[in-house]
């Protein structure tokens, strides 16, 4: 079916001069899609030429508007000669597929050349009028929505989670084609663009197809790689998650301003009498203002779930054991010789897994029970059980490829038919690896695997396809059909306590009632890191002790997961980025042989890592783990293994014990000596790290009987003391060499029994672990990282934030070095990066880098590249403190994660409290003083450049409010709030129109005018602190080339790709803006392949970066959207105050 | 091991503005492709030659800089080290010199596309970049804006000990406000700011730039070398608004740069009350009559009052000719100041006398040219106010 494509081409700036006589250009543009184009007339003597062309129309299927982009061509006309090309702009038509996205693209744009970079700018318009086809056997997918953003988008609420969808797509790639030979540089870049971004349409299109059938509407965490195999081609993969979403209309826009969702309420206020009877709720002015924005009526005190719900999915326990020892079959199965055919031991997988499917789970009959979702909404965790993840070696065939010096065109479809099978191999190779992930879950008794994430690194003809994820147990609820709301209903539901039946049902062990009833839809905030696997029969060695929050169920002593910490969680102190490096050598082979020792490798580096990880979290005092990434890359001599997580200290799991260092021969004194100073210098890193890090864990006891037997049998051990062989203490990384579970059911658990973790120093790696531990520089003071979406512990953001990405490439001079040596190497290498970071950002303290994202390549011999990308977010340190100790005084637990969102909840209603209050009728409403017996103190309303002088003449005002507010009992204060509140009252005064009007008005005025250039920011993270996500416009996902023959003149490879790299965020932030937006959320560089000649003067290098391009709203303007909600909240407060 | 290549970029760009100051003085980076930082010594010489057309003045180079900044402290309270320093110099001076382009045409950085600089930013680089020299510029003030000129500037720099690569910068910019502003219609002071997007300050000091150098005063002679160049940019600022075809009407076609012709025809005029006797002692007397019993230096400018008048008038009559209008302000010393300095006139003594001395001329009854002298008069007045210091 048909859509009509329109554009239209207004103007040019700053073009190029490209007539050196005139110092001017003659510019005309072609405008060209599918196989139609359209010519501009010239513009003579003009580098800011004028065209206001005529709209160009192509009439085209929807399916070729899903897979080609919108090709511009900027050139100079030449009377005698051929005109020569300026720079082109490709324009991703797909955001204007879908309703709910952009409608019209239209703005300046960056005019990019692969080998001059941007030269000039010119402003299109372009649209597109789509007539749907509802044709059961179409190939579009038009109208289905992605997203990068691994969590459900902030507009939008999931009614439905289907599952996973993949697709892949391969081509030839033209670099290595035949007419590369004969062609210029430019016309083989633009030739391999335009490949990739045909085939990134196409791939999307055909997973929107998947999506279509699966009946979804929409794909979250959609996450697209290329794969640069050289002459064995270009794949193009993608994943995601299929969704149902629905839109959430502004009105009732839950208040979700930032990251964590204002519905959970953990019950981590045990002194507030609030939650225990629902009754209470409308007059206890701490809870009852955050229902209003999802509930329509006054509060349902307690609303059922379905009567018709289904029987609850329930894993039982023999099913579990079962499906642990099977893997085990699986599992032990070496993986070498990995030829196209894959290990042996797949191939049992599949019909063992078929043989004793669930059938009582929706979720088990999918095929690939993976989601790529990294955030959930409240409830829909149940548990977790650790990290799994799979690596698998390959030889890329080049029997599939086409014999070269075929004229064959790169025409994507041509290519597709005559190598058919070739998308096959590769989609059996994943299917294998996702088979592996998935009964690496079901050993750890987990039905799901959550923050999904598949990886390639390649090298000559090698491969290492990598998957990772989190086994978990999630609440059958969202995957059903008619299931609804992660809003309202869920939150109110959640904020029911189940006294009863959380005693009765749950017996110690019996996991499998836990999910009855009320229960799905309130786990405790502890609820997650309860295993999910039998505690008898556990598939890896570890500490079980009784939850330390609810003392009721088994956690493990530490958790390793690669999701982000769910809102719920409850963290003591605040959590750091956790590193281990690693790097060994390899010798160098050929085909299968090198494959062999890579695979052979892998386990090793693998358990290294992990004990690296392990060192580092207990020097931090610290008991789990979020966002684990390991990325294992393959060079020709070495390969590098980096894995990054962030450590948090959970309230619920025990308190980590320390690290002992024991010599194996106590034989001399000095020997003793030595240890003891290693000792010492280990326990007091520790001490300073807790301080630090602000871990003190609340000794929490309750008179729950049930508890006390918890904390008597409490055993802090550790297990890496006991006699198992070594290779088992990795276990939790879950691999395919893992052991048996035989064996550890074996194991003994009273055989740990020692309070501490146990180096023993004889070992020569454990004296490498002791120095790599010890060498980790300490983060300069004001400065937090992690590798997650948020920092635990730090809530209070202000709207700076800073995106940023660097890139560093070391030589190895010397050729011969020890393993020991490149780590070494290799670790000064990470830690001078970061410290590079922390310098240059010095501005921004305090501050936090979030969302550190480290890429590790080595893309020629003794070559190593690191790019990091990642967003410094500024946060008020004052405003923390005073929260900190209001919230203490308040009689609050201090829980950081609780304490945010009781911040969260006050935060709409103080305003309106205060300004009311202290400015309209300072003395009428003695009674109102409850309401506002607290102040929001997060959230600092966004405040843009230059708003300084505004804050200072305010000043007096400010300090009037405060007396107000102290006077009125309050014991938080925040200076941010308050200026708020004051801006708002402050035109309340001026003008004697009501409330909601003066706002909107106050709004209208705050409406950005006319800049010259929208400022576009980006971040990797799926939200800007301060700011409401009103919209998302569709995905980015841009793909560039750049090369370079002047490598000197262009300032040398750093000034090469710094100003790439400059023009790539450039041209992203100019499509984002062109689509109507003024942010880009979960950013992410997914390619930065770097490749260098400086004998020849050449360089080249390639990016593909991608992200969601969304309208944001700053949090203060937000008030005035709804004026319908602040009118009924002051009413509703206004009652209160007189009951 | 060594750092091969280094980037950091950022979404919006961040400006260390010390370091840009030390870039904008001349601690140049070194040919951007030289990150290593024990090499660098060697490296130095050989970059220098190949590169030193491009990149290099100095080539002691980005080290400087690094130096520099290390000597400021900034490193205390970060735990960085030395290197850290460096890799953060150079990726500030490569966005620097990535941005120079666009801070030639400051109108563009405004909205362009690759840097996303923050207004207020923008106003900082912009005017920082234009920023000069008070040394500097008073060596080149009045001197042609040509190739020759900038030829001569190793010796400018040596002479001022401003950097070579900073004197090359100023003295660009010079001649691209110039060149820019050279056939623009309307005032010159607005032209430059609105071109260049520089604070009123900056551009009225451009316009003076601007304007000598289009008129080529003479600003080198042993004698001026006590005026700085604010004095000569008041001065400057006092011509353009009095003197020139749009000081009488904005709207004119010609513009501000050069001095009404007409104006200094009828200058030729004022003779009259230096040839006439009658008229010139007239004056005098008027003169005396007004001052007597008001000043200490009574007495000498009772005696000097003869030839202080013809001086004055001299300079006015001479302007017709381009060649004298270049000694202008030689003139207005020699003739003037100099002669009233060596008898200890006061600042007082000279505002006084000075308006007095055109007052008195309206008295004057057969002196016709009331209008043209006080146009005269009023700038003379305001410029030996101005240069009447040590």
């Amino acid at each position: 079916m048909p859509g009509k494509l329109k554009a239209k081409i207004v103007a040019g700036r700053h073009l190029p001069v490209m007539d050196r006589a005139s110092d001017l250009t003659d510019a005309f543009v072609e405008v060209k899609f599918g196989n139609t184009t359209f010519k501009t007339d010239v513009f003579p003597k003009s580098l800011n030429p004028q065209w206001n062309s005529e709209w160009f129309k192509f009439e085209v299927d929807d399916e070729d508007l899903q897979d080609e982009p919108l090709q511009i061509t900027v050139l100079d006309h030449d009377t005698y000669s051929a005109n020569d090309a300026i720079g082109k702009v490709y324009i991703d038509i797909d955001p204007l597929l879908s309703c709910e996205a952009a409608t019209v693209i239209s703005g300046w744009l960056p005019i990019y050349d692969t080998i001059h970079g941007i030269r000039g700018e010119i402003n299109v318009l372009v649209k597109v009028d789509l007539f749907n086809d509802l044709n059961r056997f179409r190939q579009s997918s038009c109208g289905v929505k992605f997203f990068c953003t691994t969590s459900i988008p902030r507009c939008y609420r999931v009614a439905l989670v289907h599952g996973f969808v993949e697709e892949l797509v391969v081509n030839e790639d033209p670099e290595y084609q035949w007419i590369d030979r004969i062609r210029t540089p430019r016309a083989s870049n633009e030739a391999r663009q335009r490949l990739i971004s045909l085939m990134s349409g196409e791939l999307q299109r055909k997973i929107g197809l998947k999506v279509l059938e699966m009946g979804g509407n929409a794909v979250v965490g959609y996450l697209q790689c290329f794969d640069l195999e050289g002459e064995s081609g270009l794949v193009v993969r993608a994943i995601g998650t299929a969704c149902t979403l629905d839109k959430l209309s502004p009105g009732t826009a839950p208040n979700t301003t930032t990251h964590t969702n204002t519905h959970t309420l953990p019950n981590t206020a045990p002194t507030s009498n609030a939650c225990n009877s629902p009754s209470k709720d409308s007059k206890e002015p701490v809870f009852s203002e955050d229902p209003p924005h999802s509930l329509s009526g006054p509060p349902t005190p307690l609303r059922t779930l379905p009567s018709s719900s289904p029987p609850p999915f329930s894993p039982s326990k023999p099913c579990s054991r079962q499906s642990s020892s099977s893997d085990t079959d699986l599992s032990l199965t070496p993986r070498i010789g990995m030829g196209s055919g894959g290990s042996v031991g797949k191939e049992a997988g599949p019909l063992k897994t078929l043989l004793r499917q669930h059938t009582q789970s929706a979720l088990e009959q999918r095929e690939f029970p993976i989601f790529t979702l990294t955030c959930f909404p409240p409830g829909f965790l149940v548990h977790v059980g650790g990290v799994v993840s799979t690596r698998s070696v390959k030889l890329l065939d080049r029997i599939h490829n086409p014999v070269l010096g075929n004229t064959r065109s790169y025409k994507l479809l041509d290519w597709n038919s005559v190598a058919a099978d070739e998308p096959e191999t590769r989609d059996a190779w994943w299917e294998e690896i996702r088979q592996e992930i998935k009964s690496h879950a079901k050993a750890l008794g987990c039905h799901a695997v959550v923050g999904y994430s598949e990886s390639t690194s390649i090298c000559e003809e090698v491969c290492i396809l990598s998957a990772s994820g989190t086994a978990a147990m999630l609440n059958p609820r969202f995957m059903r059909e008619g299931c609804l709301d992660t809003g309202g209903s869920d939150h109110r539901l959640s904020r029911q306590p189940h006294p009863g039946m959380v005693g009765s049902e749950r017996g110690e062990g019996e996991v499998s009632s836990t999910w009855l009833g009320f229960e799905d839809a309130s786990p405790p905030s502890c609820g997650f890191v309860h295993i999910p696997y039998d505690e008898f029969n556990m598939p890896f060695p570890a500490q079980l002790t009784y939850c330390y929050h609810c003392r009721r169920q088994k956690v493990p002593d530490v958790l390793f997961t690669t999701i982000d910490l769910p809102a719920e969680a409850e963290v003591t102190g605040k959590g750091c980025l956790i590193q281990a490096r690693l790097c060994r050598t390899k010798k160098k082979a050929q085909g299968e042989v090198n494959a062999t020792s890579i695979s052979n490798l892998l386990p090793f580096m693998e358990y290294e890592l992990h004990t690296q990880l392990m060192n580092k979290l207990k020097l931090r005092s610290m008991n789990a783990l979020f966002g684990l990434r390991i990325q294992i890359s393959v060079g020709e001599n070495m390969l590098l293994g980096l894995a990054s997580a962030t450590g948090v200290y959970l309230s619920a799991l025990p308190a980590p014990g320390g690290i002992q260092i024991a010599g194996k021969t106590p034989s001399d004194l000095s020997y003793d000596q030595h240890i003891s100073t290693m000792q010492k210098r280990i326990d007091d890193t520790i001490a300073k790290n807790k301080e630090l890090y602000n871990i003190h864990p609340p000794k929490l006891f309750t008179l729950d009987p049930e508890a006390f037997t918890g904390l008597n049998t409490e055993c802090i051990e550790e297990v890496v003391g006991s006699p198992i062989p070594d290779r088992q203490r990795s276990s939790r990384l879950f691999r395919s060499t893992s052991e048996s579970s035989d064996e550890l059911s074996e194991l003994d658990l009273s055989h740990g029994k020692k309070d501490a973790f146990v180096l023993e120093i004889d070992d020569t790696d454990a004296v490498e672990d002791i120095q790599s531990l010890l060498t980790d520089a300490p983060i300069p003071a004001g400065f937090y990282s992690c590798n997650t979406e948020v920092m635990p512990g730090i809530h209070n953001w202000t709207s700076g934030l800073q995106m940023f990405t660097s890139v560093r490439v070391y030589r190895l001079s010397n050729a011969n070095l020890t393993n020991q040596g490149l780590n070494k190497i290799f670790t000064d290498l990470c830690e001078n990066l970061l410290k590079s970071l922390y310098f240059k950002l010095r501005s921004m303290i305090p501050c936090c880098l979030c969302h550190l994202n480290f890429t590790v390549a080595v893309p020629e011999e003794e070559l190593i590249q690191v790019a990091v990308t990642a967003v410094a977010m500024s946060f008020d340190k004052e405003t923390q403190q005073a929260a900190d100790k209001a919230l203490t005084r308040e009689g609050f637990v201090c829980f950081p994660g609780s304490g945010e969102n009781e911040e969260q909840l006050q935060f709409s209603m103080e305003l309106c409290g205060e300004s009311t209050i202290s400015n309209n009728q300072p003395t009428a409403k003695p009674s109102g003083v409850p309401e506002s017996a607290m102040v929001h103190s997060s959230r600092a309303p966004s405040v843009d450049y230059g708003s300084f002088a505004d804050r200072c003449s305010t000043w007096l005002e400010l300090l009037r409010l405060k007396a107000h507010t102290i006077r009125r009992g309050s014991v938080k204060t925040s200076r941010r709030t308050q200026l708020l509140a004051h801006s708002v009252s402050s035109s309340e005064r001026c003008s004697p129109l009501p409330e909601g009007r003066s706002r909107s008005l106050r709004s209208t005025r705050s409406l950005p005018c006319g800049a010259p250039v929208t400022v576009v920011k980006m971040t990797p993270l799926s939200f800007l602190p301060g700011t409401r996500i009103v919209k998302y416009l569709g995905i980015i996902n841009m793909f560039f080339i750049r090369e370079t023959t002047s490598l000197r003149e262009e300032g040398g490879v750093s000034g090469f790709l710094h100003s790439f790299i400059a023009e790539v965020f450039a041209m992203v932030r100019a499509h984002v803006a062109a689509l109507g937006g003024n942010a880009l959320v979960s950013y992410s560089m997914k390619e930065c392949v770097f490749m260098e000649n400086p004998n020849k003067n050449q360089a080249q290098c390639l990016i593909n970066v991608s992200g969601d391009a969304v309208i944001f709203i700053r949090e203060s303007d937000q008030e005035a959207i709804p004026p319908l909600l602040t009118s009924r909240q002051t009413s509703s407060t206004g009652a209160d105050g007189t009951t | 091991m060594s750092v091969e290549l280094d980037v950091f970029v950022v979404n919006t760009t961040i400006m260390d503005e010390e370091v840009y100051q030390l870039w904008l003085d001349g601690y140049t980076g070194l040919g951007h492709n030289i990150n290593q930082l024990t090499h660098i010594d060697i490296l130095d010489t050989v970059i220098h030659q190949s590169y030193e057309s491009c990149y290099l003045s100095a080539p002691s180079s980005v080290n400087d800089a690094v130096k520099v900044r290390m000597e400021g402290g900034v490193l205390e309270g970060c735990e960085a080290s030395a290197e850290v320093l460096h890799s953060d110099t150079m990726d500030q001076y490569r966005t620097f010199q990535m941005c120079e382009r666009l801070l030639h045409s400051p109108v563009k950085l405004a909205n362009q596309l690759l840097f996303q600089i923050p207004p207020h930013r923008q106003v900082m680089l912009i005017e920082r970049y234009y920023a000069f020299d008070s040394v500097f510029v008073r060596e080149v003030l009045g001197k042609k804006l040509s190739k020759g000129t900038k030829k001569d500037l190793d010796d400018v720099s040596a002479k001022t000990g401003v950097t070579l690569k900073s004197c090359r910068r100023q003295f660009d910019n010079f001649k691209r406000v110039f060149k820019v502003v050279e056939e623009l219609k309307g005032p010159l002071v607005e032209n430059i700011r609105q071109h260049f997007l520089l604070s009123d300050k900056l551009a009225r000091d451009y316009a003076a730039i601007v304007f000598f150098a289009n008129n080529r005063f003479e600003t080198g002679k042993k004698k001026l070398h006590y005026l700085t160049f604010q004095d000569f940019a008041f001065c400057a600022g006092q011509l353009i608004s009095n003197w020139t075809v749009g000081a009488l009407d904005n709207m004119v076609e010609d513009m501000d740069v050069d001095l009404e012709k007409e104006f200094l025809q009828d200058l030729k005029e004022l003779k009259i009350l230096i040839t006439d006797r009658d008229l010139l002692d007239q004056h005098k007397s008027l003169v005396c009559t007004a001052l007597r019993g008001k000043t200490k230096a009574f007495n000498e400018m009772e005696a000097n009052f003869k030839n202080l008048s013809r001086g004055l008038v001299n300079i006015a009559a001479k302007l017709t000719n381009t060649k004298e209008v270049r000694d202008f302000f030689i003139d207005l010393v020699e003739k003037f100041i100099e002669p009233c300095r060596s008898d200890k006139w006061t600042a007082g003594d000279m505002r006084l006398y000075l308006t007095h001395y055109t007052n008195s001329a309206h008295v004057l009854d057969t002196f016709k040219h009331q209008v043209v002298w006080d146009r005269y008069m009023g700038v003379i007045k305001s410029c030996i106010l101005k240069m009447y210091h040590d």
